[in-house]
């Protein structure tokens, strides 16, 4: 029993039980609710001034120019998509190269040799009839490489966000434009912040617990 | 949709239209001028020119600027039908090149008179009495010239009434603003999309598949709508950079739309072409059948193996690579240029759909394909594949772009450069891709 910290002893007949002090609960972080795109536009404009970085927006719709307004930089999933789209390009002409026309020795040892079928007199390297193939896996693996690109850079499946305890927040995906300025940020303090907050005129402010 | 954020103004100077009938009236004699001096090439017999040519390249041309109009009608027939909103700023644009199909029948003229006076054998051989063989008398009940002369009066009159309804009640808009005037081509553009895809298939086989009457292809027809996209996206964008070097449209059309007539111009007039070319050639390649291959193997063994690998690469790949990024589709000067090289390959590819024939004899006469490849990279067959390129089909081809730019310059004179009564113009004036 002795080795069990002092918080969780059983308590005792007859004994006075005081609540522990705490030290201030800043939380994951601040959210502030906003009724019009303008609104939120002119918030994030400010929010990038005041030099935060762990912050975010939450939209019901697409605002357009809202990225730009927050100081979002460009993103690296169309490179992604050129290299799976590459890879696959690459990949479709290789394996049908090596499965019907290899035709080597590899160290004058092992002779390597590919499937010559002859399919209607065609040549055993035929590029027309290989398109199809090449064409497929360069769209398969672009597809893959944009929605798993995506997944990646979203940080996604995510199944918990603090946001999401908030009653207010399910608005979010109704008519209310919520800005959170996570509390992880260097430039957060909860007084400054919660002020600053509120110099953009939200309909109401809270603190988001972790 | 949802901003407000963002608020542009139309420019007042676009409610009128813009005055270039002079710059049209120039364009017009430039092409008469070019025509005549072409008829005189060719009929003279100077420079290797031959009257037996002129009506191909007349074809040519044809070809050329007609598959540039069919797309501007279908580019706002598809606007119609989706309600689309972003493109309602550039639509007046398309409508103003659209307008030409109500005089490209005026260009038919010759060759119905061709036709008519008997000769039509120089380009449709089946026409020629002599040319008639037992294929060719199989497909007699739908290839006879009055059925033919029928069907050509069918589908220019087909374009004709389409380019008047949308173009006209567009424009009456301008006068009206009446909402209603939108939702009666809504409720009519299914129709016509329907008579415009069957005209534009029919014709594409009478006109261009039925030049080598024994050959076909049911992809032919939608091979003809994908080189008027190619053309048509092409023009629209070197109209809009044209119209910004006179400080026209530079609210109303911005980057954003430039990005989309890019994705355009990338998805349906690169992308998609190609791929109804390639697949065209490759079910005909791996079929390997002797009646399908005849018309790739004038193509692709001698002279013009040259042109058709141009096409790969230059109507594909390099388009292709350039316009795969947004940052060329947003940058006006690159786009433009794009466009012209595309213009460029877009008339590249209709010499090719129409220039070349297949020497019956030749094939005849040789074993197998290495043997006929032979003879044709020899140069002997030249003549017999319709390989003869000469000043004609250049003169024709500026000559009716010339007519087509006089066109375009009559219905800019005649109504504002944006249909600025449309209901859905605030849209497209706030429209952002990102």
């Amino acid at each position: 029993m002795s080795t069990l910290p002092d918080i969780i002893r059983p308590v005792t007949e007859g004994e006075t039980v005081t609540e522990a002090p705490t030290v201030e609960d800043v939380g994951w972080g601040l959210m502030a609710e906003f009724e019009t795109p303008a609104q939120i536009m002119e918030a994030a404009k400010l929010a990038k001034q005041q030099g935060f970085r762990w912050w975010d927006t939450h939209t019901p719709y697409p605002v357009h120019g809202l990225d730009k307004a927050m100081g979002i930089k460009p993103t690296i999933l169309p490179l992604l998509v050129m290299g799976g789209g590459s890879t696959g390009f690459t990949v479709g002409f290789l394996l049908q190269w090596f499965t019907n026309a290899t035709n080597f020795d590899f160290w004058a040892l092992v002779p390597i040799r590919g499937y010559d079928f002859l399919i209607s007199g065609k040549p055993l390297l035929s590029i027309p009839a290989w398109i199809p193939v090449m064409f497929e896996l360069t769209i398969l693996l672009s597809a893959l490489g944009c929605v798993g690109g995506l997944l990646l850079l979203c940080g996604l499946p995510q199944l918990y966000h603090p946001t999401l305890r908030s009653t207010r927040f399910a608005r979010a995906t109704d008519d209310r434009f919520f800005l959170v300025i996570e509390a992880k940020d260097p430039k957060f303090h909860s007084e400054k912040t919660r002020s600053f907050l509120e110099s953009l005129n939200p309909l109401s402010i809270e603190m988001l617990g972790d | 949709m949802g901003h407000g954020v963002k608020s542009i103004t139309l420019g007042e100077s676009h409610q009128a239209g813009y005055e270039v009938r002079r710059f049209g009236t120039l364009a017009r004699w430039i092409g008469i001028a070019c025509v005549l001096l072409a008829a005189v090439f060719s009929f003279g017999g100077f420079l290797g020119g031959s009257a037996h040519h002129f009506f191909r390249s007349w074809l040519f041309a044809f070809v050329y600027i007609m598959t540039i109009c069919m797309g501007s009608l279908f580019f706002i027939m598809i606007q119609h039908a989706t309600k689309a909103g972003w493109s309602t700023s550039i639509r007046r644009v398309a409508e103003h090149v659209a307008f030409n199909l109500q005089w490209l029948w005026i260009l038919f003229l010759p060759l119905l008179a061709l036709v008519l006076s008997g000769y039509g054998g120089l380009v449709w051989h089946w026409m020629d009495p002599a040319h008639v063989d037992p294929i060719i008398e199989g497909k007699s009940g739908y290839l006879n010239i009055p059925f033919w002369i029928f069907r050509a009066v069918v589908f220019l009159t087909a374009f004709y009434v389409a380019s008047r309804f949308f173009v006209g009640t567009s424009i009456a808009q301008d006068a009206s603003g009446d909402p209603s005037l939108t939702m009666k081509m809504q409720k009519w553009v299914p129709a016509f999309i329907a008579v415009f895809g069957l005209s534009l298939t029919f014709a594409a086989f009478d006109w261009v598949m039925s030049i080598e009457a024994h050959w076909f292809s049911t992809m032919f027809g939608v091979y003809m709508l994908a080189m008027s996209f190619c053309g048509f996206f092409s023009t629209f964008c070197v109209i809009f950079f044209l119209l910004r070097r006179q400080n026209k449209l530079l609210n109303e059309v911005t980057v954003e739309h430039w990005q989309d007539m890019g994705k355009l111009l990338f998805g349906l007039g690169i992308v998609f072409h190609a791929y109804i070319g390639f697949s065209q050639y490759m079910l005909i390649w791996y079929a390997n059948i002797p009646e399908e291959t005849t018309y790739y193997l004038a193509r692709v063994a001698g002279p013009w193996a040259p042109w058709m690998w141009f096409l790969v690469f230059g109507h594909f790949f390099i388009p292709f690579l350039l316009l795969l990024t947004k940052h060329t589709k947003r940058c006006v000067p690159v786009m433009t240029g794009i466009a012209l090289w595309m213009l460029f390959a877009h008339a590249i590819d209709a010499y090719v759909l129409v220039m070349p024939m297949v020497p019956a004899e030749a094939l005849a006469q040789a074993d197998d394909w290495k043997d006929f490849a032979a003879l044709a990279r020899s140069g002997s067959l030249n003549d017999k594949l319709g390989y003869h390129p000469q000043i004609a089909d250049v003169l024709l081809l500026i000559g009716f772009i010339g007519f087509l730019v006089s066109g375009i310059c009559h219905s800019m004179s005649r109504a504002p450069l944006v249909a600025h009564r449309d209901p859905r113009i605030s849209e497209a004036l706030v429209f952002e891709n990102m």
